[in-house]
């Protein structure tokens, strides 16, 4: 069931009648509350009566779950999205800011082209459309560590949209099978990021610290296809294993470089969408499924028990399991989008149109972009499926733990025994022994070498395969 | 007084766009909306609405843009600023792509990714009122509104 996007109003006219006749057109009278993750922004008025569910039905009917995901990754690059002040992750307080990160009168913007290329590859590698012309608009809304009190976005015409991601889910019970699944791209657009605020409850104060306030962000909105947590979780840890093989972001949760929104509500099959809430503060995947699961079940409990589900933000509390309301954040927001006047379209180029003669450093080629996009998570399960007659399983695991695949293929490369029995013991009984000590890849006391070298001895049946496991 | 009705006329003649307050009279006047009206085409002027604006948008822009509509004059103003603006609809802007900026026919310059700034701290912080330890320091959670005591604006002009 596809989900409906209410774009009936044109761009320009969106924010000249914003607040001027009351927000009327833009008010989401619709019963289907939960579908566009955008209409929030573009709906204005403050006071507006809180929507809530219908009364459903009791008895019988099965609930389905709609999850959408709004995910912003961390460009990883040098520079910032628009000032030449260093990316890094630890700094001493407020020593990588310029003085337009600072947002001191008379700074403007420019924009990094590296941060370009990284959203174009993130774009062709989630099969999106890349628009040639793309536009920069202002983001309204106060706070502490927002300086300029308005944050540079794409949200008219943002630089890739409409693509999709295909992801694996298991089916049926615990690595029987694995299934593939699309969830559909709704956009993709750079933004800055904002500074970081650490609360003083103490002293009843909040710290800011800039350093993180410029940093280029790709904000990847997806439709809401997705119906449970582990959906989700899959959909996101394929999303991280993209953009660490483009490179253009590191994709850490724990770092603070890959942060998920989740927009959630539940209905009945057949009846218009319910109200949906949103998850914050979602750390890890597993706390992303867990907590995605717990609000599932949260609204149902609540529906069925004849209450209503408000639409408000809900963090995730990790250590009670389960979502709390967030800080009241004043009804609904309204961010006054306006075109950001200091920055022209961003065009963009393929071969055929490039203009003869141009500078090579001020034109972004798509094609040249799409020529030298690396190999991408899904081809390389492919290309192991074939080369090794690995189960597609397999090929999941080995993907999804850091730094396995490269030691898989240095076993491969010196042993002479078979790719089974290679994967075989790579994945249960080597990873299964990282796991035992929570040891990562790289800090594994076994050298490919040294698997590879004891392979050779069961394959030519020197030692026995008990006395090989123990070794390990 | 001949001498103070000359200085009322002529200040009263060198224009509306000067504020002028004297002993007797403390009210300013509004300077902006009450400049003559600019470039007047000979098209219909079609009035949207009644032009008014109630409280509650009133409260909704002070609490979204942090500003102080304290006086009804203020009110008026704003009234009056909106009724100009809304005189740009009565052009037909049918089938025409709308501009995006003035500077939509340049290029935008893209910078290469090296460092060049930062590392000024010591600037940024002195701009702060208060610093703690190379943090700035800021009231806890959002900016808040204090509350409206009234809802009505006031009578007396506070600027």
């Amino acid at each position: 069931m596809a989900a409906p996007m209410l774009r009936g109003v044109s761009p320009v006219r969106r924010w000249s009648l914003a607040w001027v006749d009351g927000g009327s057109r833009h008010r989401r009278t619709s019963p289907n509350g939960s579908t566009s993750n955008r209409i929030r922004e573009q709906s204005s008025v403050a006071q507006q009566p809180l929507h809530t569910a219908q009364k459903p039905r009791k008895g019988g009917h099965k609930w389905a779950a709609v999850v959408g995901l709004e995910i912003h990754a961390q460009i990883s690059s040098n520079s910032k999205l628009f000032s030449g002040s260093q990316v890094s992750f630890t700094a001493p307080p407020n020593s990588l800011v310029s003085f337009f990160d600072a947002s001191l009168p008379g700074t403007l913007p420019v924009l990094n082209r590296r941060c370009v290329e990284a959203a174009v590859m993130t774009g062709l590698a989630l099969n999106c459309r890349i628009n040639k012309k793309s536009l920069f608009d202002r983001k309204h809304y106060f706070y502490a560590d927002l300086p300029a009190g308005y944050q540079i976005t794409q949200q008219r015409l943002p630089i890739a949209a409409n693509g999709s991601l295909s992801y694996g889910v298991f089916v049926g019970n615990r690595w029987s099978h694995m299934a593939t699944k699309t969830v559909r791209i709704k956009q993709i657009q750079l933004e800055q990021d904002s500074g970081k605020s650490l609360h003083d409850d103490l002293r009843s104060q909040t710290l800011i610290d800039l350093n993180r306030a410029g940093v280029g962000l790709l904000e990847v909105v997806m439709e809401p296809d997705l119906s449970c947590g582990e959906e989700a979780a899959a959909v996101v840890k394929e999303l991280q294993l993209i953009l660490q093989a483009l490179g253009t972001s590191q994709a850490n949760m724990a770092e603070g470089q890959l942060r998920v929104d989740a927009n959630i509500s539940v209905h009945h099959p057949g009846e218009p969408l319910g109200i949906r809430t949103e998850v914050k503060n979602l750390n890890s995947i597993r706390f992303l499924a867990r907590a995605i699961d717990h609000e599932i079940q949260r609204q149902i409990n609540e529906l069925e028990s004849g209450g209503e589900i408000l639409n408000e933000t809900r963090s995730f509390d990790p250590k009670l399991g389960c979502t709390v309301p967030m800080r009241d954040k004043e009804g609904k927001q309204d961010y006054r989008f306006m075109p950001e006047p200091n920055l022209p379209p961003l065009v963009l180029y393929d071969t055929a149109s490039l203009p003869a003669g141009a500078d090579s450093q001020q034109v972004i080629n798509i094609d040249q972009i799409r020529d030298a996009l690396p190999e991408l998570p899904s081809a390389t399960r492919k290309r192991l499926v074939q080369q090794y007659g690995m189960l597609p399983e397999h090929s999941f695991a080995l993907l999804n733990e850091a730094g396995l695949l490269q030691f898989f293929q240095n076993v491969m490369k010196e042993t002479r025994a078979e790719p089974k029995k290679v994967t075989s013991w790579v994945l249960n009984t080597l990873l299964g022994y990282l796991k035992h000590h929570n040891l990562a890849v790289s800090e594994s006391p076994i050298t490919p070498s040294a698997l590879a070298g004891l392979l050779d001895l069961l394959d030519s049946k020197a030692i026995s395969s008990s006395a090989a496991k123990q070794q390990v | 007084m001949a001498a103070r009705a000359v200085w009322l006329a002529f200040r009263g003649g060198l224009g509306r766009r000067q504020a002028f307050s004297t002993k007797a009279n403390v009210q300013v006047k509004a300077r902006v909306a009450e400049r003559t009206s600019p470039v007047t085409h000979a098209l219909r002027f079609i009035p949207q609405g009644s032009g008014r604006i109630t409280v509650e948008v009133i409260e909704h822009l002070e609490r979204l843009a942090l500003v102080d509509f304290g006086s009804r004059e203020a009110v008026a103003r704003l009234e009056k600023a909106v009724a100009f603006a809304d005189r740009l609809r009565e052009v037909d802007t049918d089938g025409v792509e709308p501009m995006e900026s003035v500077l939509e026919d340049r290029c935008l310059y893209l910078r290469s990714d090296n460092v060049a700034e930062g590392n000024c701290a010591e600037e940024l912080l002195q701009n702060s009122h208060r610093v703690m330890e190379e943090y700035f320091v800021a009231p806890p959670g959002n900016i808040s509104l204090p509350k409206l005591v009234n809802k009505n604006p006031s009578y007396t002009a506070k600027w």
